[in-house]
């Protein structure tokens, strides 16, 4: 199939691209990008089909570097299937999926019948995080050369802390040998146990358990002294806190292989969420406070944050409709990350280029997918077309996820993806007049 | 007098109007367990369930009787009675519960929102009997209409709360109870037991019980539980003993017409010793009578009580 997509805004960070384009797709790859020229009888060579892309933003296709698809072992809250439809559904063509599946993602084995699984569902591409130690138990090191054949791009313990600091040194190092970045879920779980939100006033009224920012700040300074000695690039996962922010900024700015992450709730929301013991602002770490999400905010227009994340963490009514002590930590978020990424636009915190780079230029980087995350002549025709406008309203009932817990259901939020497209195939769409 | 509630959650939210709808209403009804047939008929062909999911004798039986003072048919059920020891979800049990009709189900439970998410999910009346470290709402309220009657007022008194603040429901109900009636709230105990930003509740901290006696023309104790050492809140009983337990002799700093209260069960010779216990300060066991008129005008107002109307 040969497409032509119109005339959209098209905005690439990596190469610096924000202009009017008209992009040519042809088996798969882009075949040309030239400026658009509104002329209205000029449509282009005849055999290529017209998506129109006038007063749309046309990104690279959006990468998560943090979702949970819990298959193997947790199909009842998602599925390969439905949490890449999911993706897709949000604007996104590829994802990054933790290891805590069960059996955990430790071995070539698990890796492969994920990719598997992936390459049947045809839908957003899926890159496997492999786990750092077996069984995520923080103990041994798993097999990092055979898990790297297997496909994985990166490895994690993530949802268990890596808690022995000479374990985390010892993969820090060994991980160079196969060039696998490590994403580190930073928290120190003597301090955070039996903590089920943030430690403020609010924990404090409500009589819960509070988790200080100290718990995961003590555990990000540590893990950027082991960077120091290794100088194994090393990825912060889910940061929450105004310290976590200081401390990645000046790591980099001590010029150490560092990046971060953050995701959607944590600039979005703070833990007076929680107020009326709501679990589906139960999450892991915690909702913080007006400051963290202010300081949060200026870690990415400032680039301290390098990425934003869904952290798409599918549960059951079984996990949430619970004593909130007993409830699951997360949300999901493969379908309302751009819109929220997007509304940081809209309020003036970033610029759009700066809110696309979170989520195309800054995960490719972090992963190291080369040809992903940026729109280039001959390069695969990975791309999602969005609209930045569109106002709509969160409903969870509409998502294509398996699961529905989230905090944003009713919110009214402005842009959205409107098509996906994977190496020239469409695998989400909503303009209409694609298709007769 | 008004009181529109269906549930009573928590002490949070309760304007004073309402407590003093409730603290009134105890008073009046108080008068039926003094009388030779302590029965009323007021609450007849109504239904209260006690689930009680964590021990309890006091609050328990203390609802219990309420309720059938004034006629209500009462059914209990505690934690290892329930099919929640089967695996059942406590919403589960609820809605089995709810499916027999009860009117009020009063519900006491180790964790802290449990009393919430139930009235989210089935129709009748729920009243916070405990939850986890949140709330007590019964007991503040006992608390209140004892001081009221013992002091004659609540706006303007000095009221400490000496002991695990951070642990206690019974804390943070009495706090958002006495703030809300005018009284001013000092919490004491070893800096590991008070609650960060417990502040921004509107009280004053003290870490030395000593400020906290002088100043008091109340002292609540609080229970102190033993497992609290191995959480490393404090060293040893006998260290707390020495240093936040209430003794004769500190007792001598104090007021002279102060009151000591206490939620129970006592630790004797922990957190007080027994001459302050047994002692002319001591209000101990008006409280639990109290608790009893408390939850009889509880069960009333959530049940029958109409405006301006007193059935009984």
């Amino acid at each position: 199939m040969k497409w032509l997509i119109r005339g959209g805004r098209v905005i690439d960070p990596q190469n610096q691209m924000d202009d009017l384009m008209d992009i040519y797709i042809h088996q798969g790859k882009i075949l040309d990008l030239q400026p658009y020229t509104p002329k209205r009888g000029l449509k282009g060579p005849s055999d290529f089909r017209v998506i129109p892309a006038e007063g749309l933003l046309v990104t690279p296709g959006l990468i998560d570097i943090h979702t949970h698809l819990r298959e193997p072992g947790f199909e009842y809250k998602e599925t390969i299937l439905t949490g890449t439809q999911a993706a897709v559904a949000g604007g996104f063509t590829a994802v990054a999926c933790m290891a805590n599946t069960l059996p955990v993602n430790d071995t070539q084995s698990v890796t492969e019948y994920i990719l598997n699984k992936a390459r049947d569902a045809r839908l957003a591409r899926v890159f496997p995080v492999g786990a750092i130690s077996v069984g995520l138990k923080g103990e041994t090191l798993a097999e990092y050369g055979d898990l790297k054949t297997a496909g994985v791009v990166a490895l994690s313990d993530d949802g268990n802390p890596v808690i022995n600091s000479q374990l985390m040194r010892r993969a820090m190092e060994y991980a160079r040998a196969f060039d696998l970045p490590i994403i580190s879920h930073c928290e120190d779980l003597s301090l955070s146990r039996p903590g089920v939100m943030n430690e403020g006033p609010i924990s404090t009224r409500l009589g819960l358990h509070g988790i200080p920012s100290a718990a995961e700040e003590i555990m990000i300074f540590r893990d950027i002294q082991l960077c120091q000695i290794t100088e194994t690039p090393l990825h912060i996962a889910h940061v929450s806190t105004a310290g976590s922010v200081q401390l990645i900024r000046d790591a980099k700015k001590k010029g150490l292989p560092v990046s971060a992450e953050t995701a959607p709730h944590y600039f979005s929301l703070t833990e007076e969420a929680v107020i009326g013991f709501d679990t589906q602002a139960k999450i892991n770490p915690p909702l913080r406070t007006k400051n963290d999400l202010l300081a949060i905010q200026k870690g990415l227009k400032d680039g301290t944050i390098d990425v934003i994340a869904s952290d798409h963490a599918p549960h059951s009514p079984l996990e949430k409709e619970v004593e909130f002590d007993l409830a699951s930590t997360g949300i999901v978020g493969l379908e309302t990350t751009l819109p929220l990424t997007l509304n940081l636009v809209h309020r003036g915190i970033l610029t759009l280029p700066q809110a696309i780079a979170k989520l195309t230029q800054g995960p490719a980087q972090v992963l190291k997918l080369n040809g992903l995350g940026r729109l280039e002549i001959s390069g695969p025709a990975n791309l999602t077309i969005i609209d930045p406008e569109l106002e709509f309203q969160v409903d969870i009932h509409s998502f294509a996820s398996k699961s529905k817990n989230s905090p944003f259901h009713g919110w009214k939020l402005k842009g959205k993806a409107l098509l996906t497209m994977i190496e020239g195939r469409i695998v989400f769409n909503q303009i209409i007049p694609v298709f007769e | 007098m008004t009181f529109n509630r269906h549930h009573l959650l928590g002490m949070e939210g309760l304007t004073q109007e309402e407590i003093e709808t409730i603290l009134t209403s105890a008073e009046s009804l108080k008068e039926i367990s003094f009388r030779d047939i302590k029965k009323v008929p007021t609450l007849r062909g109504k239904t209260v369930v006690n689930f009680f999911h964590e021990p309890s004798t006091r609050t328990r039986t203390s609802f219990e009787i309420a309720a059938k003072r004034l006629s209500a048919d009462t059914v209990s059920l505690s934690a290892n009675t329930s099919s929640l020891v089967k695996g059942e979800t406590l919403v589960d049990t609820a809605r089995n519960l709810e499916a027999m009709n009860p009117d009020v189900i009063v519900i006491r439970h180790s964790m802290a929102g449990a009393p919430h998410l139930l009235s989210r999910i089935v129709k009748p009346s729920i009243i916070n009997a405990g939850d986890g470290m949140h709330e007590h709402p019964t007991q503040a309220l006992l608390d209140l209409l004892t001081i009221r009657e013992k002091k004659g007022r609540i706006a303007g008194l000095q009221v400490a709360i000496v002991g695990d603040i951070a642990h206690s429901r019974v804390a943070r109900s009495n706090i958002l109870g006495l703030k809300t009636m005018g009284a001013h709230v000092m919490v004491a105990g070893p800096p590991t037991m008070i609650p960060p930003f417990i502040e921004s509740m509107g009280v004053s901290v003290t870490y030395h019980l000593q400020e906290a006696v002088v100043w008091a023309d109340v002292i609540m104790m609080l229970r102190v539980q033993l497992e609290r050492q191995k959480q490393m809140l404090f060293p040893s009983l006998r260290e707390y003993s020495r240093f936040f337990g209430l003794n004769m002799k500190i007792m001598n700093k104090a007021k002279r017409d102060v009151i000591i209260m206490h939620p129970g069960p006592i630790n004797r010779g922990v957190e007080i010793d027994p001459e302050v216990a047994d002692g002319p300060f001591s209000v101990i066991l008006d409280q639990v009578t109290n608790g009893v008129a408390i939850r009889m005008a509880l069960l009333y107002l959530l049940l029958g009580g109409k405006k301006g109307e007193m059935a009984y």
